[in-house]
């Protein structure tokens, strides 16, 4: 089995978000991770192999230099290859030219199955890979937590609002992994060590035949106006006292001050 | 290009989400800002009466697909069936709830009509007849304004909760427009095995109006009876921490965070929760917020609006009490 993963890298959880004098996000001081659902389907990725005892993992992702740290680390978990698409003309493009670009890119791979995470932590959009499933005309199911692969079709549990589905696909499809789908494994020291001689096949726009107008900002449907951040919240009121009192005055403030009650 | 404001009724089981009431109460605001009319796409099976639901928010037409193919949602199904009508009737743009078929089927929608989309977004503007979305970065911790400023029609799906609520609007005797369902045998490539529904009659996390949420403070997955029973008294839902939820009390659905739920209540509760960043991530866009704390440098209570410093244990009880009291 043929298993493409598709990561991302992202700013660390905890990541103070500040904005540059140009007004754009700053990535000053930041940790960067790899996105944590798309973790969640490297373990998932490397657990089938495991399971069937042969195939390949393949990490691709869209990013900077910085992103092969990334991507080493989906080595160290146990990706047998990489795949870096680094383009300058990559630059100023939304969801769509992300899937436009991972399309090219998979394209010319074999494979039995991709993974991706049901949403990328940064830019909280929940779109590149379903885009990708189809340009690729493939099946999707989203937000998986639980995953059979059963010869040439999956069985996966996904979360809808209010119900627990099982759905069954063909391969090849596009899956998105929720939290719960698995616990990913940390690198050994020795998974480290073998990172490093492991194949990160870095692709650029010529390599991958693809029209500079459909990529970058050129090819993007969405542009970013600007960006801005959350107003402080108003100092809030801690109710002194004691029990009972501060359980009325708690539900008098809620019905005449907040009027949410 | 004939233009329109397009708002999708998600419906589940012959009935109409929380959100889409409000998608159809801000649509015809939306629609008469930018001089154009309001319909409401409605796609299912056997959803008798529900045109006459949506006649009361002010739509000018109602596009229906009603037939057996699409009872149960599918991606495949449902893309196939909107985009060819979107492709027929030429929307400017269309607005969906940022729900799970949202979220699953937008995208997809989008890619097919080669169209921008912004999801999860939080407030709507309109500058020089162009909608401009307000959406949520780096989970709340920044925002970003985005435009669709060429492809058509201009997507977007919007958090429950955030536009206010979904009065009606007055009837304006909509038509119905009956649209063409022909998938083919084998169009549709998932197939749903099992659905499971989630027991009780409590509101859904993302569109209630109401959360009380329990941390690692609740101790005990009993304890979150204290937690039910006031959930019972203020018609709310049950949320939790990422803690309560890795030691196994509460499901993951849940969860509140930066990786569970996003939510918006007009009202949220945090109960024995210390207000980590991930945990605020997903829940400091609550219109209100109550924190009970026994620490008085718990993090929570920079973002609370009303705090009680106190054992979650002892409060809990008379608090469900003094609600009790107050709305009986
Ligand atoms: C990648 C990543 C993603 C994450 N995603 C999420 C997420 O989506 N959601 C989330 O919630 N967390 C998330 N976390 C975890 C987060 O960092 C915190 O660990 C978590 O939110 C802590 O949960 P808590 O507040 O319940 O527990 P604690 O931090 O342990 O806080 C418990 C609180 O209860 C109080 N308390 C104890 N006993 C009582 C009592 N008797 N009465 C009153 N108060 C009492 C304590 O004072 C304390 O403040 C994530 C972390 C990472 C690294
Ligand atoms: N730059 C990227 N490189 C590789 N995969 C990506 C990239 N951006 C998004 N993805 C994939 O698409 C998923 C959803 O991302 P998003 O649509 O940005 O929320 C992520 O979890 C990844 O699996």
């Amino acid at each position: 089995m043929k298993i493409v993963v598709c990561l991302k890298q992202t700013f660390d959880t905890e990541a103070k978000i500040q904005l540059d004098p140009s007004g754009k996000i700053s990535n000053e001081n930041v940790q960067y991770i790899i996105n944590p659902y798309d973790e969640f389907a490297v373990e998932e990725a490397l657990r089938i192999k495991e399971r069937l005892g042969q195939g390949e993992v393949v990490a691709v992702s869209i990013g900077g230099a910085k992103t092969e740290e990334a991507l080493r680390q989906a080595l160290a978990m146990g990706a047998d290859r990489a795949v870096l698409l680094q383009d300058a003309a990559f630059e100023g493009g939304d969801w769509h030219t992300a899937a436009v670009i991972l399309a090219q890119a998979i394209r010319g791979m074999e494979f039995d199955l991709i993974l991706g995470g049901q949403v990328a932590i940064d830019d909280g959009a929940a779109q590149v890979t379903t885009r990708l499933a189809e340009i690729l005309d493939l099946p999707q199911v989203n937000v998986v937590t639980k995953l059979d692969v059963d010869g040439r079709k999956v069985v996966a549990q996904r979360e809808g609002d209010g119900a627990t589905e099982v759905v069954e696909v063909a391969l090849p499809a596009v899956i998105t992994a929720q939290k719960g789908l698995n616990e990913p494994r940390y690198p050994t020291l020795k998974g480290i060590m073998q990172a490093k001689k492991k194949e990160l096949k870095i692709l650029g726009m010529a390599d991958l035949g693809l029209d500079p107008t459909s990529v970058g900002s050129a090819g993007a449907r969405t542009r970013v106006q600007s960006y801005a951040l959350p107003p402080a919240r108003k100092e809030g009121k801690i109710i002194g006292g004691e029990l009972p009192g501060t359980a009325a005055e708690l539900v008098r403030l809620l019905r005449e001050e907040a009027k949410v009650i | 290009m004939t233009g329109g404001v397009w708002i999708f009724a998600e419906q589940r089981d012959g009935q109409l989400r929380k959100v889409t009431y409000e998608l159809l109460a801000a649509g015809r605001r939306f629609a008469d800002a930018t001089g154009q009319e309001l319909a409401a796409v409605l796609l299912g099976s056997g959803m008798a009466g529900l045109t006459g639901e949506i006649a009361q928010y002010g739509v000018d037409k109602v596009y229906m697909a009603d037939h057996q193919d699409l009872g149960t949602y599918s991606t495949d199904g449902y893309t196939t069936v909107l985009a060819e009508a979107i492709q027929r009737y030429q929307p400017s743009a269309l607005f969906l709830g940022h729900t799970a078929i949202g979220k699953d089927l937008a995208p997809r929608v989008a890619e097919r009509m080669k169209t921008g989309l912004c999801t999860d977004c939080t407030a709507v503007d309109i500058q020089e007849g162009r909608f401009v979305f307000t959406r949520p970065i780096y989970a709340g911790k920044a925002f970003a304004k985005v435009e669709c400023p060429t492809a058509r029609p201009v997507m977007a799906t919007i958090r429950p909760n955030v536009l206010g609520a979904g009065q009606p609007t007055g009837n304006r005797n909509p038509q119905v427009i009956p649209l063409a369902v022909n998938l083919g045998p084998n169009s549709i490539r998932t197939l749903v095995r099992e659905m499971v529904k989630k027991a009780g009659g409590r509101v859904e996390l993302t569109e209630a109006d109401i959360i009380v949420s329990g941390g690692r403070g609740m101790k005990d997955p009993a304890n979150f009876k204290l937690l039910e029973d006031l959930a019972d008294v203020l018609g709310a839902a049950v949320g939790a921490s990422r803690a309560a939820v890795d030691a196994g009390w509460r499901e993951h659905q849940y969860q509140v965070g930066q990786t569970g739920k996003t939510v918006s209540p007009t009202l949220y509760i945090a109960c024995g929760i210390s207000g980590a960043i991930q945990h605020l991530a997903g829940m400091s866009s609550s219109k209100c917020i109550v924190a009970i704390n026994k620490d008085p440098e718990a993090n929570i209570f920079k973002v609370a609006d009303y705090g009680i410093v106190d054992d979650l244990f002892r409060v809990l009880p008379v608090l469900t009490e003094e609600f009790k009291r107050m709305l009986a």
